[in-house]
């Protein structure tokens, strides 16, 4: 039975023209993301691309691709972090790197460049995505790096099914470094930054002549006018007395921040609840890396979700956002509500990001961004068995698994020399 | 470290079940020899405590034997005994460990905890001397803060043993140091009494990125490759110019007993700390930590080691080991890996997550789980899961008393450690971990670490942080 089932699934993997078929998962532990919780026996049917159904005891379509479950975890595709995917393929290599603007002005002349956009830059045929997809990360958050600025420019959501034109609706977003990380494009000093902000708004809102020692030109005035409409904002904050400084600056202009990095946003945790601010936290940080970091504990996610803080996690190895999973396994290992964990790699980040309405749960109309696994979904011993993005099963190979197998080969039979 | 090894000898008598372990030798100081305690050397001394038995675990000793209701009893610093319904001795701690996991304490072959600490402050970036390409002479120990955070959440991840290593910005970075984690306030008092020193040695792109971009000696692998052999052959020269004056010495003492009054002395050779430490390693008293990536790089190291008569110990990172699992089997030289870390540069681009799993498999192999980074040294047991998950997908079943020798037989027998840590044996340090469950999960935690027989952590009694920084 499982082996029939299987052979048809490969039958689709291979002939399948991609999104069209429709799709039946039978019988699986289904964790929704959503107001239903996990389903503990159900079906998923898949038609156009989009979940048709969900629930125990439905009825396969006519046509339809049957995956047996037997009982494994299906949840909705993960959530990548922040990260430079197809944005970089060698971190080192500064020619396959496209996710920082630099002119390498001296800090005086530093202009913003808010137009900046690095979705503009994403290769949907990087070698890095496959990587990742497979492992059940069906969707990431392009963020561009700060170099020489404060502002580091926008970056939009994409699916990594491949697809050329990846990016997701309504998830554009302005990307923003703050505190000490920030020090060298700011003169030296933290206080600076509101001050430079305070010129950039004051300039955003004049048409004349762009002056010489202007921070902004005439289009990155007209991006940043829109995100002090009620643009969402990425601030990279760690310390606590800057997370409500960045809050109280951003929501009195108008912008709608998330907190990025967080380090001790669980200090100020009833605030964000308060002003429904969500945090993108990095689940493993525990040391005080630097001076703005003291507060660094493993039970930030756990303290944040308490309050009633949305929170998602982020990673910032691009080449290994397969690991933002582990952050999510850890956080519930240190008291964060397993459903929480699970919240947090799905419908929270998408929430977050404005694309809540399509993704991030497992409901009636959503896009099919499924993963079945071969056990529990934030386990790291669990990997993937399979994973669908927009209904279409991802063909389950990389660059990576290639090399598995060349060199498997051969150690199996003793010439691994 | 006479308590230490007092403890030893008690243990020949009474634990006739292990073989006794043979004195490590002692950490060599190069010619000439000082008198007294060498400088550097260690002044750990674990604290007498009681008696411990952990009761009723699934106990992997590092063996490669589990137990099921198994018992450990500590005493004295040492595993006294392990078996089932073991007797307790009187004022014994006795630990129900019903439903729990025991492992030898973990050991993390590759760190930098204390040279590149938390905060990472420019004053104390003090891992890599950057200055010039062959640093033999530096000890990584004289850059240690052992005020680092990062050494008790370490601890709470149970790890009990770790190397500290110079970083990879030169071909050859220096001395490599073996810590016991605990807390003090000198390096000394955290040298793990009688562990041979490492040299760190770095392949490929590091090395001739730093030098080459400034436009120096060496900017390519050819000139990497020349660094390596002209510091082994100056190395070489040096022995022979001291064995010179130990002939030179030998006959004046003797012309002199003879009575020949117009014999002159010998002048010894100028000391040369870089050269000592690679005489020691020609000697074998130091151990080769080679950081290399790629699987054509480890065959060179391995032929410039065959040239000048050294032994390669470990290949650290070696994220291509996979491709040579055979070759690394068959001349018994480990490799210290990463589950999935990858991509970041060229000599990364060809990582896989079966690595691990991969470089096991060969009946010598000798696999280890390294971190390089003060976050993954608190997770080394979730990275070997990850790996004993991959491994099992292509058909490698790997039991959980043979996955844990990754994370603490493997490592210490690449530290030169392994007769006296690493598994559970009567006789052995009692360096110990309680999880509340197989420790190969995302959700294990430690729940109490022993090191010498001494309670360490206990998660059941959160303490504050001991790091003065931390204060």
């Amino acid at each position: 039975m499982k082996a029939r089932c299987l052979m048809v699934l490969l039958v689709a993997l291979a002939t399948g023209p991609a999104g069209a078929q429709s799709l039946f998962i039978h019988g699986a532990r289904v964790h929704t993301a959503g107001s239903a919780g996990t389903l503990g026996n159900a079906d998923i049917v898949v038609e156009d691309g989009r979940i048709a159904a969900v629930g125990p005891g439905l009825a396969a379509p006519p046509g339809a691709t049957v995956v047996e479950a037997n009982g494994r975890p299906v949840t909705p595709g993960f959530f990548g972090g922040l990260t430079q995917v197809g944005l970089e393929e060698v971190s080192q290599e500064e020619d396959t790197v496209d996710s920082e603007l630099s002119f390498k002005a001296p800090a005086w002349q530093h202009m913003w460049r808010p137009e900046f956009d690095v979705t503009n830059a994403f290769n949907a045929r990087s070698i890095v995505l496959p990587v990742a997809r497979i492992e059940g990360i069906t969707w990431a958050m392009l963020a561009p790096e700060p170099d020489d600025s404060l502002v580091a420019g926008q970056g939009s959501a994409v699916t990594l099914d491949g697809r050329f034109d990846a990016a997701f609706d309504g998830s554009r977003s302005l990307f923003v470094n703050w505190g000490s990380a920030a020090h060298g494009a700011s003169g030296g000093s933290r206080a600076a930054q509101t001050m430079l902000f305070d010129q950039a708004i004051r300039e955003s809102k004049e048409t004349g002549a762009v002056g010489p020692a202007a921070l902004l030109l005439p289009e990155g005035r007209a991006v940043l006018r829109r995100y002090l409409g009620g643009g969402r904002v990425v601030f990279f904050v760690e310390r606590a007395a800057d997370i409500r400084q960045v809050v109280r600056y951003a929501k009195s202009h108008g912008m709608k921040p998330v907190i990025a990095g967080g380090a001790e946003a669980w200090i100020v945790a009833r605030e964000l609840a308060e002003a429904d601010v969500p945090v993108i936290l990095n689940a493993l940080e525990d040391l005080p890396q630097d001076f703005d970091r003291l507060g660094s504990r493993l039970d930030n996610a756990k303290l944040l979700h308490e309050a009633g803080v949305r929170i998602a996690f982020t990673w910032d190895e691009s080449h290994n956002v397969r690991k933002n999973r582990q952050l999510a396994g850890n956080a519930v290992a240190n008291g964060l509500p397993w459903e929480a964990g699970l919240a947090a790699m799905t419908a929270s980040p998408a929430a977050i990001f404005g694309i809540g309405a399509d993704h991030g749960r497992i409901e009636e109309g959503q896009s099919a961004d499924l993963v079945l696994w071969s056990g529990d979904p934030l386990e790291v011993t669990s990997i993937a068995d399979q994973v669908w993005i927009a209904g279409a099963p991802v063909p389950m190979r990389s660059r990576q698994t290639a090399l598995r197998d060349k060199y498997v080969e051969r150690v199996k039979a003793g010439t691994a020399r | 470290m006479r308590p230490l090894l007092a403890a030893f000898g008690t243990v020949v008598i009474t634990a006739c079940a292990a073989q006794p372990p043979a004195p490590s030798p002692a950490a060599t100081q190069a010619s000439p020899e000082p008198a007294g305690r060498a400088p550097f050397s260690s002044t750990y001394e674990a604290p007498a405590g009681p008696a411990t038995l952990i009761r009723n675990a699934t106990v992997l000793t590092g063996t490669g034997e589990r137990i099921e209701g198994g018992d450990v009893l500590l005493e004295n610093g040492v595993v006294k005994a392990l078996g089932r319904a073991l007797e307790s001795p009187a004022g014994a701690v006795v630990i129900d460990a019903t439903g729990r996991w025991v492992t030898p304490g973990l050991i993390d072959v590759h760190s930098h905890l204390g040279v590149y600490a938390s905060p990472g402050v420019n004053a104390t970036s003090d891992g890599n001397e950057a200055t010039d390409p062959v640093t033999a002479n530096v000890w990584a120990e004289h850059s240690v803060w052992p005020q680092d955070p990062g050494f008790e959440t370490a601890l709470r991840g149970g790890i009990t043993s770790m190397q500290v290593l110079p970083g990879s910005a030169n071909l050859i970075g220096g001395r490599g140091v073996t810590l016991k984690n605990v807390p003090a306030t000198t390096y000394q008092a955290m040298k793990f009494p009688g562990a041979p020193q490492g040299l760190k040695m770095a392949c490929g792109e590091n090395p001739k990125r730093v030098y080459g971009d400034d436009d120096k000696f060496p900017s390519t692998r050819m000139g990497n490759v020349a660094g390596y052999r002209q510091a082994f052959a100056d190395a070489k020269d040096y022995i022979e110019e001291w064995k010179e004056y130990d002939a030179e010495l030998a006959k004046y003492e003797k012309d002199k007993e003879k009575g020949d009054d117009d014999a002159t002395p010998p002048k010894p050779p100028k000391r040369d700390l870089g050269l000592e430490t690679l005489a020691e390693v020609l000697r074998g008293h130091i151990l080769v930590h080679n950081h290399c990536y790629r699987a054509d790089e480890m065959a060179t190291m391995l032929d410039i080691a065959k040239e000048f008569g050294y032994k390669v110990t470990a290949f650290h990172h070696a994220v291509e080991a996979y491709k040579l699992a055979d070759r690394l089997a068959e001349e018994g030289v480990c490799a210290a890996m990463w589950a999935d870390w990858w991509g970041f540069k060229m000599e990364a681009y060809d990582g896989v997550q079966e690595n691990i799993a991969i470089v096991d498999h060969p009946e010598k192999g000798c696999a280890i789980v390294h971190s390089d980074s003060e976050e993954g040294i608190q997770r080394l047991n979730q990275e070997a899961a990850k790996a004993i998950a991959r491994g099992r997908r292509v058909g490698f079943e790997i039991a959980p008393e043979h996955a844990i020798r990754w994370l603490t037989a493997n490592p210490a027998k690449a530290l030169g450690i392994l007769d006296r840590t690493g598994t559970l044996e009567p006789g052995k340090m009692a360096d110990v971990v309680v999880w509340n469950g197989t420790p190969f999960s995302v959700y294990a935690h430690a729940d109490q670490v022993f090191i010498d027989g001494v309670l360490r952590f206990d998660r059941s009694k959160p303490a504050p942080p001991r790091s003065d920084f931390l204060q």
